[in-house]
């Protein structure tokens, strides 16, 4: 039974500010208490490092570490060495990009969308002036949202990876992540999924869905901030080259430069790692599972349901997305730039984020460079809702410049 | 206060509004003879461009365009108002007294005629860079002219 005040009593950020309407879970979400304790327990009651200590509490970090793996794969549904530590959602697809494009040769495609998050361009960017790729994007709705036809359209011989977030950061929408694996792998590109905003929210199957890899960050789903999860089907993982070279990642090494590395995952992971924040996130991942990932889903989308037909009514506010059935708000009062009107927001302890979000050319889809975001997450409710609305409804720009008086 | 007008909220939320409404020296010049400060780096949001001509100590013009905030395009529209046609040495201590307030320092209102509207930013952390985008472009093109004499 899906009980929101009682979920509500396990973060102490809400219990403490109880003014505070918190909407901004797009950005980062708030910890319950079994995260912080996970967390701390490490500091007050088995500090040490990983895979090098020969004493009692250092076995007992490797098992909490190591055992964070099978966590993971549980979530969504790997085996638990196709799972990788690294830093975060970014880290990941880094580490994607740099490797995959050891393969890549001149006039090779990179097919992304317009509605993708800068960790989820640039590095593809930079690979693609480094080698003389090419950048495409699939064509997508107002929305952002793709069609597998119009992915279908995009596909071609000379793709060589495809990647895509498989909910969008400012817009919310969903990709159909399956289908385009599917035609992807037809052409033997690899498929690539920017998860931050998916894993957190809904049930994400790896196996169902048949991406190559797949990044998401822990903080956005009440973990520790960084730490991100790096999945990779095991044997493309043991073909990637690491991008950080050092400890722990390598078998020998000789004075003549010969060395041997670790096989995945333990390759990914040089130097030492976040370990309370990689034990944090494996309670966050236990926390969420056992509220359960579908209704989570359930309850926010029903949630955002409730709020976007109330947004619908406002005349001073213009949505961006109000067909999306999922993820966040986007909105601008008229008249009001968007950063002035999260002014008047924060003045009512309303947090919101204002501004291209990173997605810096999804200004080519939507038609403006800025937006206010407000988004949901699991412990947000109904009241909260009405009371944005409300404020939401006051944007203007005498009152965005009245804060200051 | 010279003009207590100018302690009026409502007169001030008023001029910050018709500010960005209704800039004042809101368009760039092709002249060479300008020197232009591109201000966008330090934040996500504002993208602005500060020009102005300095010649024999005197700030002859400035101008702006760009992609901004109330509080940035506001404030920088006033500080074209302000600094137009002053020395280099006036416009130094309007400037001081305008980082003066922002910081929560001691200031002179006087100096600032109607930029005292910003008296309050110091309380939003977050819109101290909006409050002195421009006035810190002006200053770099200021140094800028000082180490060409």
């Amino acid at each position: 039974m899906f009980d929101v005040e009682k979920i509500r009593q396990d973060f102490p950020m809400l219990v403490k500010q109880p003014e505070l309407i918190y909407f901004d879970n797009g950005a980062t979400t708030l910890k319950p208490q079994c995260v912080i304790d996970a967390v701390t327990s490490f500091y007050t009651e088995h500090t040490s490092n990983v895979h090098r200590g020969d004493y009692a509490i250092a076995a007992t970090n490797d098992r909490l570490y190591d055992g964070t793996r099978k966590i993971f794969a549980k979530l969504i549904n790997s085996d638990p060495l196709e799972i990788a530590f690294v830093h975060n959602v970014t880290a990941a697809l880094n580490q994607i990009a740099y490797g995959i494009g050891e393969e890549l040769r001149e006039g090779d495609v990179i097919l992304l969308t317009k509605a993708e998050h800068a960790s989820n361009l640039l590095p593809w960017f930079r690979l693609a002036r480094e080698k003389n790729l090419k950048i495409e994007y699939i064509e997508t709705d107002s929305q952002a949202n793709i069609s597998v036809e119009s992915f279908r359209k995009a596909m071609h011989e000379k793709v060589k990876a495809v990647s895509i977030a498989q909910v969008t950061n400012v817009l919310g929408s969903i990709q159909p992540v399956k289908e385009i694996a599917a035609i992807a792998h037809q052409y033997g590109a690899y498929v690539i999924v920017d998860a931050a905003q998916s894993v957190p929210h809904m049930k994400v199957d790896v196996k169902e869905l048949d991406c190559d890899f797949l990044g998401f960050s822990a903080h956005k789903m009440c973990g520790p901030d960084g730490v991100g999860i790096l999945y990779g089907k095991k044997e493309l993982l043991e073909k990637l080259s690491p991008i950080f070279m050092g400890g722990d990642m390598n078998a020998r090494f000789s004075s003549d430069t010969n060395m041997i590395l670790k096989n995945a995952p333990i390759r990914f992971e040089a130097g030492t790692p976040n370990i309370e924040g990689v034990i944090g996130a494996g309670a966050a991942a236990e926390y969420l599972m056992s509220i359960g990932l579908d209704n989570i889903h359930e309850y926010e989308r029903k949630l955002r349901a409730y709020f976007i037909e109330k947004m619908k009514k406002l005349d001073n506010i213009e949505l961006y997305n109000p067909d999306n059935i999922y993820g966040p708000v986007a909105f601008n009062g008229k008249g009001v730039f968007a950063q002035d009107a999260a002014g008047w927001l924060a003045s009512k302890d309303i947090a919101v984020r204002s501004g291209n979000h990173c997605a810096k050319i999804l200004h080519e889809i939507i038609g403006t460079d800025q937006t206010i975001r407000a988004s949901l997450y699991f412990y947000n409710t109904k009241e909260e809702v009405d009371r944005f609305v409300e404020a939401a409804a006051d944007i203007s720009l005498e009152n965005a410049v009245g804060i200051f008086f | 206060m010279a003009n207590s007008l100018l302690n009026d909220p409502e007169i001030l939320r008023e001029l910050i509004m018709d500010h960005y409404q209704y800039p004042h020296n809101h368009k760039l010049t092709e002249d060479e003879s300008y020197a232009s400060v591109h201000m966008a780096s330090d934040s996500c949001i504002d993208d602005i461009t500060v020009q102005s001509k300095i010649r024999d100590g005197v700030i002859e013009d400035i101008r702006f365009d760009g992609v901004a905030c109330t509080i940035s395009t506001a404030s920088t529209s006033m500080m074209t108002d302000l600094l137009k046609g002053k020395k280099v040495e006036e416009a130094k201590d309007i400037i001081g007294n305008y980082f003066g307030m922002i910081d929560a320092k001691e200031y002179d209102p006087d100096v600032l005629e109607e930029a005292v509207a910003f008296k309050n930013v110091y309380r939003q952390a977050n819109r101290i860079k909006c409050a002195t985008i421009g006035w810190k472009a002006i200053s770099q093109m200021i140094e800028e002219s000082e180490k060409d004499a």
